[in-house]
Order: structure tokens, then C-alpha cells, then sequence
């Protein structure tokens, strides 16, 4: 029907428009790196490097929130699973959503009255500081290194569609680049420079994703019914529109689908750079405020992207995505450019950009404060570390995580960001979510619960994975060629979760040494009403 | 900075468990459990039989209502209007039955009524 208005995409054309993409792109780098320089100029003591000094409003800080967790997963990853494998991937977008209200009910404001920058600083509250402070460390870095992965994955799809680069060196140069920015943001602005990056960005998404929307829904008269229809008609598959496309296949994949959803509603809340987050905001209330300003923000971008995803099969379809360099990373940049040729296109892809840029600049901050805070502070230095030389250790291992996540985004090329972003999903509800619950709201857990629970949790998620189609053993393996995947599903979340709780319990009733009740008393109450919680600091 | 460490000296002349013990306190716990407990297990479950019914009923969800529309779409924007839905729910019971009780307690223990016994912390004024 109204689909011939618009010509059909050729991905060849993209190469025409490097320069223009460039441009925009490096216009957003310069603008966002003078408000950068300029927020940072009150970084004086450990507060202000971490949590921004506790100065943001819960809109400010609920937007900031809402970039940190439109990660490139949401955008390129959704978009281009629901383009491919229709319903399915929507699953995505609802489990992303519902998850939120796991955080708000459960864990947002007791854990910003009780903690003061890490997420470690509230399950070690009342259990034995150093074996639970590494413990959270560890499982902080390690969701953050998949985390990391994953945008550094979108960042190489990006590139390799808007430069046409699909050779291995050109890749990796620019995902050389994108990671020597992320650092500088980190360095020079600390928590206040990269929550207004992630606050600009937010919003530059959603404008992005909205402009996409209205015209995608335009080209059908405003009609979903028609929208969904030409989805239908370009793939050829009634069944774009119904679930199981691509989990209903076998039995295996279907339990695979149910891993994946419990491992999406359990992750939100027990990711650490969501968490700590709520430390950048001065009370238990500023906090409730910015969850629901980000649900709200969210749950909005996420009925954009169902829109995008079925108009990208409808305008673009599954086949020129699948063929394009980026493979179904590169859908949403498809329909950008199907939409509003060159222009749109541009500013969608610096958005995307700017997102892996502002999500990265998120992890690696937290992923430092929890080594510099929970591991060199509290026990290398075992708490006679002055703020300066803490905030030194940080900025030094904000270089090394950097290099980390380019030497990892190299390698990690070509699987859905999406999916990437479910594994770490899968990683931080096994490790903390079960230490998270217990510690707010059993009074009779013990450090061996909490040891187990997130060593156990971290390890079977791990270890699953590593067992798994993913890595090796399936055509899309990240090693094709050898096959050591005995355990059959992709997402670990549907054993390692479970485990993780179960092992939270039995080494709690276990323990023959009982935690101090006066902590136990203390950290109930603090969780609660707020008192002796961390004020914001004023300049 | 000196404000920072302050805090933490005004909390620590604090008896926990006697404001644990107290009858205000115990009611604020209730009240706040008595709400997430619940609605958590209520998401949870409709959450998990929409993820059961696409993943073991797609000839139920596949259902066209209207035009292309199926039931499968419909429940997924469902889990969204419920999702907005407790949020407002869950903002407007802080408003009204946990923020004034807490507020409540905190100053009540920034007003040192539950220091502990011949512990001396008039250096402290909040």
C-alpha cells in the first residue's frame, strides 16, 4: 500500500553519508564535553565524584536513570528483535518494563537510606564487612564487565552499517575510539558530569525514538492494525505477530523463553549501576520520585519501540536487516534512514552513539567506585584510605575497566545487544538480587548466606553460560567452532536465580554464628524511616 | 565533611532496638510490608502467566480481536497500564501511610529520645 511512497532501502547509499553522520555525532561529543567540564567543577570529595553530591532532583536523576538503562540493548537490540523475530522480542520490552517495580516497591528507597555510594555498602550493613564487601565487588565488576560487553557490541554493529567497515581492524579502531572518549567523560566529570550526559542523552533518544514513531505511524493513517499487517505482508509470515516465532521452536527453547523473562523482571533491581544511581539523589523520597519519573520515561520509550520494530519489518524488512552489516542490531538505523534518508539517519546513529557512549560512562564509574570504594578503601587500605586517594584509586581503575571494554568489545561483535544485555540480567538477579531481598527484610540472614548466595549465584550464572549455545557448540557461537555447550539454554536465569535463593537460605539456617541483632536493629530502622541517612552535601 | 561525620556520630548514640521495639515503628514495618509483599507477589504472578501463556498458549494469544490485533498484544500492553497502574498506586500509599510516620520517628530520634542510657551526646545539635 502506502509503503511504495517511500523508496526501499539500499544499504550501499549509507557509505555516502559517513561524513554527515560523523558531524553530528562529533557535535554532540563537543557539546556534551563542555557541560562536562563545566559540571565538574565542584568535584571536590569522594561524595561529589560518586554521587554527584547527592544534589539531583528525582526528575533529574529519574531521567538520568532512564538513559542509563536505555542502553543501546533497548534501541538497536529490541528494535531489531522484534524486526526480526516479531512478538518474541517484544518480551523484552515488557520484561525491561515490569522489572522496574521490583526496584520501587522492594529496593529504591530502603537502599538509598542505608547506603552511602555502593551497592556493597548495603548488603555488608550489618553482616561482616570485608568477605561481603568483596563478594559485592566481585559480582559488581563482573555484571558490569557483561554489561559493558554488550554496548560494546552495539558500538561495533553501529559502526560496521554506518561506515561499512566489516573488516576486524577498522571495527576494533573504533571501538578503540568510542571506549578513549568514555574514559575522558569519566575522568574529567565524575557522577555529575555523566548523569547530565546520561539526562541529555535520555532525552535526545526519546525525541529520536518519537519523531520515528509519529512517522512510522503516519505512513499507516495512525492505524496498527496496519501497521502490524504491512509487518506481515513484507516478512511473509503470518506468524510475525504471534508468539514463539522464535522461542516456540522446541521444548528447550521454550523453557529458554521462560529463563529469559524470569531473569528480565529479576535483573533491574539488582543491577549496580541502576543502584547506585539512587545515591545521586538526597532523600529516600527523591529516590521514589526518580523511579517513577523513569518508569514513566521507560514505559513510554518502550511502546515506541514496538512501533519501530514491526515498521522496521514492515518498511525495511527482516532480510535487508539480516544482510546488512550490523546484522539485527542495525534495524532502527535502517528505518531512520528508510524515513528521513541521510539527515534522520545521522541523528539517530549519533543518538545511538551517544548512548553506548553515556552507558558505558555509567558502568565504568560504577564498576570503579565499587573497586576503589568496597575493595582498595575498605580492605587493601582496610578503611584508613583518605577521599582523595580513594577518588585516585578511582580515576585509576576508570582507565582499566576502559581498556577492559575495548579489548572485550572487540571481541564481542555481532550477537543482538539485546540479548547480551539479558546474560548480564540473568548474572545480577543470580548474584544480588537474593542478598538484596534477605538483607532488607529477613532478619535471621547471616554472612555464610549472603557468601554463598552470591558466590553461588555468580558462579552457576557464569559457569551456565559459559556452557552454553552462547559461547560455544551453534552457528551464532561466539566460538563457532568448538562445542563444549552441555547445558542447553541461553539464558542461565531459570536454574542460577532459583539457586542463588535457595543457597541465600540454607546458609542462613546453616550458620552456627549469629549476626549482631543491634545492626540488624539499626539497618531495619534506617531502611525505614531514613534517619542517619546520607544528606546531600552543599556547596 | 564535618556535616557527613555528624550524622553518623547522632546516629550511633541511637538504641535501634528500642526504636525497633516501639509500638510506632512496629506499625510502620506492617504497614510498608503489608503493601510491597503483596502487590509484588500479584505482579510477579500476572507476569509470569502472561510469559506462560505466549510461551505454552500461542494458539490462544495468536487470537485476532480486532484487525491485526491479537490477544498477545493486547496482554502485553496490559502488563504496561498495570505497571503505571501500581506505580501510582504504590506513590500515592507512601504519601498517605508511610512518609508521615517516618518522617515521624526520624525526628523523634533526631530529637534524642531514644539515645542511649548515660550515653552524653550534647555536642551533637541537629
Amino acid at each position: 500500500m502506502t509503503t511504495l511512497m517511500v523508496p526501499a532501502v539500499n544499504v550501499a547509499d549509507l557509505k555516502d553519508t559517513t561524513l554527515l553522520n560523523m558531524g553530528i555525532f562529533g557535535l554532540f561529543v563537543a557539546i556534551t564535553m563542555v557541560i562536562v567540564i563545566r559540571a565538574s567543577r565542584n568535584n571536590k570529595t569522594a561524595a561529589d565524584y560518586y554521587a554527584a553530591g547527592r544534589s539531583f532532583t528525582g526528575p533529574q536523576n529519574g531521567t538520568a536513570i532512564a538513559g542509563d538503562y536505555l542502553s543501546a540493548a533497548s534501541f538497536l537490540g529490541i528494535t531489531g528483535a522484534i524486526a526480526i523475530n516479531g512478538y518474541d522480542g517484544f518480551m523484552y520490552s515488557i520484561g525491561f518494563l515490569v522489572a522496574w517495580l521490583v526496584a520501587l516497591l522492594l529496593v529504591a528507597e530502603l537502599l538509598r537510606n542505608t547506603g552511602k555510594f555502593t551497592m556493597a555498602d548495603v548488603l555488608s550493613f550489618r553482616l561482616k564487612q570485608r568477605p561481603v564487601r568483596i563478594a559485592a565487588a566481585i559480582s559488581t565488576l563482573a555484571v558490569c564487565f557483561f554489561y559493558l560487553l554488550a554496548q560494546m557490541a552495539g558500538a561495533g554493529s553501529l559502526i560496521s552499517l554506518l561506515l561499512g567497515i566489516s573488516d576486524w581492524g577498522g571495527q576494533a579502531l573504533v571501538i578503540i575510539v568510542v571506549g578513549a572518549l568514555m574514559i575522558m567523560y569519566v575522568l574529567i566529570g565524575g557522577m555529575k558530569g555523566t548523569t547530565w550526559v546520561q539526562i541529555i542523552k535520555a532525552m535526545l533518544l526519546i525525541a529520536g525514538a518519537a519523531v520515528m514513531t509519529f512517522w512510522v505511524l503516519a505512513i499507516y493513517g495512525f492505524n496498527m492494525s496496519d501497521l502490524l499487517g504491512g509487518a506481515v505482508e513484507t516478512s511473509g509470515n503470518p506468524n510475525m505477530l504471534n508468539p514463539g516465532l522464535q522461542y516456540g521452536k522446541t521444548e528447550t527453547s521454550k523453557l529458554d523463553f521462560m529463563s529469559l523473562g524470569l531473569a528480565l523482571v529479576l535483573g533491574t533491581a539488582a543491577l549496580p549501576h541502576v543502584l547506585m544511581r539512587f545515591y545521586t539523589v538526597p532523600t529516600a523520597k527523591e529516590a521514589r520520585k526518580s523511579v517513577v519519573w523513569s518508569i514513566g520515561l521507560i514505559g513510554l520509550f518502550y511502546l515506541f519501540t514496538l512501533v519501530l520494530g514491526y515498521g522496521a519489518a514492515a518498511l525495511v524488512g527482516a532480510e535487508t536487516i539480516k544482510a546488512a552489516p550490523g546484522g539485527v542490531n542495525s534495524a532502527a538505523p535502517l528505518l531512520a534512514f528508510h524515513l528521513g534518508g541521510p539527515l534522520l539517519l545521522g541523528f539517530i546513529s549519533a543518538v545511538a552513539f551517544a548512548t553506548i557512549l553515556a552507558v558505558v560512562a555509567g558502568l565504568t564509574i560504577t564498576a570503579a567506585a565499587s573497586f576503589a570504594h568496597d575493595i582498595y578503601a575498605s580492605v587493601i587500605a582496610k578503611g584508613k584510605a583518605d577521599a582523595d586517594t580513594e577518588v585516585k584509586v578511582a580515576r585509576r581503575t576508570v582507565v582499566v575497566i576502559g581498556l577492559l571494554a575495548i579489548a572485550g568489545g572487540i571481541f564481542a561483535n555481532g550477537q543482538n545487544v539485546a540479548f547480551l544485555v539479558a546474560l548480564a540480567f540473568a548474572v545480577a538477579a543470580s548474584a544480588n538480587l537474593p542478598t538484596i531481598v534477605y538483607s532488607l527484610y529477613w532478619r535471621k540472614f547471616t554472612t555464610q548466606g549472603a557468601l554463598w548466595s552470591m558466590y553461588g549465584g555468580l558462579g552457576s550464572a557464569i559457569i551456565l553460560i559459559a556452557l552454553s549455545p552462547v559461547v560455544s557448540g551453534a552457528k551464532t557461537s561466539m566460538i563457532p567452532g568448538a562445542n563444549f555447550a552441555i547445558f542447553p539454554l541461553s539464558n542461565p536465569g531459570i536454574v542460577s536465580i532459583p539457586l542463588a535463593f535457595f543457597l541465600g537460605w540454607l546458609g542462613s539456617v546453616l550458620d552456627k554464628k549469629l549476626e549482631d541483632t543491634t545492626k540488624q536493629a539499626e539497618m531495619e530502622v534506617r531502611s525505614l524511616t531514613g534517619v542517619g541517612a546520607e544528606k546531600a552535601t552543599d556547596h | 565533611m564535618g556535616h557527613e561525620a555528624q550524622e553518623t556520630d547522632a546516629a550511633a548514640a541511637v538504641d535501634f532496638k528500642e526504636v525497633q521495639s516501639t509500638e510506632r515503628f512496629q506499625e510502620l514495618r506492617t504497614r510498608h510490608r503489608s503493601f510491597v509483599f503483596p502487590m509484588t507477589i500479584a505482579f510477579l504472578l500476572w507476569y509470569f502467566a502472561y510469559v506462560l501463556l505466549a510461551d505454552y498458549a500461542v494458539g490462544f494469544m495468536s487470537t485476532k480481536v480486532w484487525g491485526n490485533i491479537n490477544i498477545g498484544l493486547i496482554m502485553g500492553l496490559l502488563q504496561f497500564v498495570t505497571t503505571f497502574a501500581i506505580t501510582g498506586w504504590y506513590v500515592s500509599y507512601s504519601n498517605r501511610r508511610l512518609d508521615p510516620i517516618a518522617a515521624e520517628i526520624r525526628h523523634e530520634i533526631e530529637g534524642h529520645e531514644f539515645d542511649k542510657h548515660g550515653n552524653n551526646i550534647t555536642g551533637v545539635t541537629k
